[in-house]
């Protein structure tokens, strides 16, 4: 039992996290804690990547006469790339959420859906 | 002789530079961007049909990028489905590029209006990447790359409806992409690979670990929010309502077809049928599901008022047609999934068309609205009939043809229970679809609104009905030449399944 909380905590930890930000984009009714949650979501999966690269003793994989191990450098480059989405996904909430706030006067989503309702948009299932 | 060679990837950059390409210059000359739309998806077009049919004659082709041999280096794969799906894309990107150039006019603002092509263009480079790609993490990346486009796509509707459209779906799109994500992660740590190729050759082994199939699981789910496969469809019906007419069009006729591509290649190309059928029963979840969409689809479509919403809701039931043969998994059923990939994309497309002209001239979008169109608009309700009759299934148009297949091969995995599902489906789609057909043609108008409105035709400008048209005579074309597509695709499903 132990060995498979404190052998694989960093896996314990990328679940936990990933947890808080997905509850944290369904539930909060606050557009920017949406956002911010998106963040920690993808931030827990990329620590689930880097934290799968990790080789037992390895060092950074980087030509040195006294390593023998090295880390697995795939996932830190795949994660790179992962970093560019999740930044670009923020840029484009953030700038709807700029528009949506000129637009409605507000920020948070169940005020939004009451002005909309008040106008007939049809049911929204 | 070289540029031919590199065909696979350029069916990619081309898109990709075009849609960098297109604010800077038009910056400089304000009505630029449509032409370099047209040109770039046309010229795309042109390269998926010459890859088709290189395929035809001489078998899959695998391009490797940058000269870094599969499976370190990321891998392009041009087959029978990648090649069909990505000609299905391509044709719709360029025929709805021809019809937007009005429409653009009259719902963006002129200085938008390049930046609206560019990410039109960004959009069809994630399609084509998505379809093309052999590479798992690679996939990804597209997949985001797709979503951001339409992100951006949607939030230009009119009304501001739009923007939060946009931001429900940039939530559920993140929740999907990153779900791809983390599969991709599970299946790298089971087997240290990305290519789809050396993944099936691996996996077979480790089968039962818990973490091949969680990674699995993974996939499903954030594929079939990507593909708004009921109950994962709260999404659609806001995005395809509140886009711009020329978005609906375009991605209601491709989006969710490259997403349940997608599904195929993974249930079947990176994993095999004996996984998802006796691993784990995703065959038979899916089954239910897609059942449960053709049937709710249809019904609720029947109660809407906003004839965008109608179609959107339209569309949940025909994505469950595809994801319905896709579970019945046998040569059939899947040649009808396919199949449908392309009719589905000439059907929908053709509607949301139609649906964008008749906005374009009266800014009516209500069913009732439609009252005594046939007079006024006959070209583009004609356009309208035939898709609606295709969307039935009526023998001589392209639905019949999907539907004919689906029924074959439920009937050939003697899962004759699932006949009722499609039958039933199409009467309730001609029930929809009946309602708006007769306040076409059979409603007079009232004295009352005749003072308002001119009796005597008013068209929508060519250039946009003549694409609509097209689109809805290709419905009738390959509903009676349907041997074409059935050929390509019944090859695709047998290399898919691993019959051949």
């Amino acid at each position: 039992m132990i060995e498979l909380v404190a052998g694989k905590y960093n896996y314990w930890i990328y679940i936990v996290l990933m947890m808080i930000g997905f509850y944290a984009m369904i539930a909060k009714e606050n557009l920017i804690k949406k956002v911010i949650g998106i963040n920690i979501f993808q931030a827990a999966v990329f620590l689930f990547y880097v934290s799968m690269a990790k080789v037992t003793g390895g060092t950074a994989p980087i030509e040195w006469h006294e390593a023998h191990v090295y880390d697995n450098p795939l996932p830190h480059a795949l994660m790179l790339t992962g970093i560019v989405v999740s930044v670009s996904t923020t840029a484009v909430a953030l700038a709807l959420i700029i528009r949506i706030y000129g637009a409605y006067g507000t920020m948070e989503e169940d005020r939004i859906l009451e002005i909309n309702e008040g106008r007939d948009m049809g049911d929204t299932l | 002789m070289d540029s031919v060679n590199n065909l696979p990837v350029l069916v990619v950059i081309i898109p990709l530079l075009s849609a960098i390409l297109t604010p800077i210059i038009g910056r400089i000359i304000r009505s630029a961007g449509w032409y370099m739309t047209v040109v770039a998806t046309f010229t795309v077009f042109m390269m998926a049909l010459s890859l088709l049919f290189s395929v035809l004659d001489g078998g899959a082709i695998s391009y490797s990028l940058g000269g870094w041999e599969p499976p370190w280096g990321i891998e392009y794969v041009v087959d029978y489905i990648s090649g069909f799906v990505m000609v299905v894309v391509s044709l719709l990107a360029f025929i709805v590029a021809v019809y937007a150039r009005r429409s653009v006019e009259l719902e963006i603002a002129e200085d938008k209006a390049s930046f609206f092509y560019a990410a039109y263009l960004l959009f069809l480079t994630g399609l084509m990447g998505m379809t093309i790609t052999g590479d798992m993490f690679n996939l990804y990346v597209f997949v985001e790359i797709t979503s951001l486009a339409v992100y951006a796509l949607i939030a230009m509707g009119k009304r501001r409806e739009a923007l939060i459209a946009s931001f429900n779906y940039l939530i559920l799109g993140t929740i999907a992409g990153t779900f791809i994500l983390i599969g991709v992660g599970y299946l790298y740590m089971a087997t240290g690979t990305l290519n789809m190729a050396d993944l099936r050759r691996l996996l077979p082994a480790l089968y039962n670990t818990t973490l091949v199939r969680t990674a699995f699981a993974f996939f499903t789910v954030g594929l079939s929010l990507k593909l708004a496969l009921f109950p994962f469809h709260i999404w659609l019906p806001n995005a395809y309502t509140q886009a711009p007419s020329v978005v609906s069009a375009f991605v209601a006729a491709t989006a969710t077809k490259v997403g349940a591509y997608v599904l195929m290649r993974i249930m079947f190309n990176v994993f095999t049928v004996r996984f998802n059928m006796e691993v784990i029963p995703v065959t038979s979840i899916l089954l239910a599901l897609s059942s449960l969409a053709i049937i709710a689809g249809s019904v609720i479509a029947i109660s809407q008022t906003n004839i965008k919403r109608m179609l959107a809701y339209s569309s949940i039931g025909q994505i469950g047609y595809i994801v319905f043969g896709v579970a019945i998994a046998n040569d059939t059923a899947v040649t009808g999934s396919i199949v449908h990939i392309f009719n589905h994309a000439l059907m929908k497309g053709s509607l949301f068309m139609v649906v964008g002209a008749v906005v374009y001239r009266t800014g009516i979008e209500d069913i009732a609205g439609l009252k005594g169109m046939g007079k006024k608009m006959p070209f583009t309700m004609a356009a309208f009939t035939i898709g609606a009759l295709s969307m039935i299934g009526v023998p001589l148009t392209v639905g019949f043809v999907s539907k004919w297949y689906l029924i074959l091969g439920a009937l050939e995995a003697h899962m004759w229970y699932l006949v009722p599902v499609v039958l039933i489906s199409s009467l309730l789609t001609a029930v929809y679809f009946w309602r708006v057909v007769e306040s076409i043609y059979f409603h007079h108008t009232d004295g009352e609104e005749s003072i308002h409105c001119v009796s005597s035709m008013n068209e929508a400008p060519a250039i946009m009905t003549i694409p609509a048209f097209l689109l809805a005579f290709f419905c009738i074309l390959f509903g009676i030449a349907a041997f074409l597509p059935v050929s390509v695709a019944s090859t695709a499903a047998k290399m898919l399944l691993g019959v051949v």
